[in-house]
């Protein structure tokens, strides 16, 4: 297989790879987050709005890492250098 | 090919200079935040019953004052201007998403890099101005001197990922919308566009909440206790 034979089969793989194995840790990483945020509720009810907010920014920080890996498998499919750079 | 950023979509070029998509749409919210703070401001009185339009102003800005005020738990008089505009900026951004032909100029990493890059040169402006070179420069040497250059190393990597994130969830929202009008244009498309819509405001409402805790604890002096004044004082004097 030629160069650019190895390029298009090293970023497919990679490109699913990536999405796949990064959104495990930040989905049970959310997991925790909103289940300890229910717990809270459950408990105080008055901090509701407090602890609702604390929440999403808290998932919002979580997804970061799940954003990262998906931004590479996008760059890896439809902006990928080295396959710009090997075919005509 | 399905392009993933309003950059490559060069719509004037002149000369060798590229007048791209992200600047054009750019200019387009500008236009639409300017008009609107012309209509619905522009005679602001003290009366007992303002118009609907001011009271839409008002229930504004007292929001982001209050989430100032709660998020950073200082006096939110000095922020206001500067974080209000980037929370108008990229959720006005992150709402046009849903107009056929508009792209969201904060699906390109330039203009999310732009933004994050005003954070962070407003957190040491804010710090010194309100601190003193010398206390905000002590600050990067705590709790031990031996943390400086992670402080140091943390400035630069949270203002990547304040970047990366919005632009992240944006372009991931446009993309797939694109990628399912291509494979089942009936309902999935608007769903997407729906779930788009919701993670567009939680992500301006997050860079919001982000500037200020990073411009907050800048900001804070050693001394200034967290007290928070309770509910009914903050509804008194917003």
């Amino acid at each position: 297989m030629d160069t650019s034979g190895w390029i298009g089969v090293a970023s497919i793989v990679m490109a699913g790879l990536t999405i796949a194995i990064g959104s495990i840790g930040p989905a049970l990483g959310e997991a925790r987050a909103a289940s300890q945020a229910l717990a809270a509720i459950a408990q105080q009810p008055d901090e509701a709005s407090t602890i609702t907010r604390t929440l999403f920014v808290s998932l919002a920080m979580i997804e970061s890492t799940a954003i990262y890996c998906f931004v590479v498998s996008m760059i890896l499919l439809f902006a990928n250098p080295f396959w710009n750079a090997v075919t005509p | 090919m399905i392009s993933i950023s309003p950059d490559e979509w060069v719509i004037w070029s002149w000369h060798g200079y590229d007048l791209t998509a992200t600047v054009v749409f750019t200019w387009v919210v500008m236009a639409v935040l300017v008009l609107a703070a012309r209509l619905l401001a522009g005679r602001l009185t003290d009366d007992e019953t303002p118009s609907r339009w001011q009271n839409v102003v008002e229930v504004l800005v007292v929001t982001v004052r209050d989430q100032i005020r709660e998020a950073s738990g200082q006096e939110p008089g000095r922020y206001v201007p500067f974080i209000g505009t980037l929370f108008l900026f990229i959720a006005t951004c992150n709402l046009l998403a849903v107009v056929p032909g508009f792209e969201p100029p904060t699906g390109s990493l330039s203009t999310t890099t732009a933004l994050a890059l005003c954070v962070l040169a407003a957190v040491p402006l804010y710090g010194i101005t309100q601190r003193g070179l010398w206390a905000y420069l002590k600050g990067y040497l705590t709790p031990t001197p031996f943390m400086l250059p992670f402080n140091v190393l943390g400035e630069f990597t949270r203002t990547i990922a304040l970047a990366i994130r919005l632009y992240g969830n944006v372009m991931s929202g446009t993309v797939i919308v694109a990628i399912l009008l291509t494979l089942t244009p009936f309902v999935f498309p608007l769903v997407m566009q729906l779930l788009g819509l919701l993670t567009g405001m939680i992500q301006a409402y997050i860079f919001a909440v982000l500037a200020t805790v990073y411009i907050a604890s800048a900001s804070r002096s050693a001394e200034q206790t967290r007290a928070r004044p309770a509910p009914s004082e903050a509804a008194e004097n917003p």
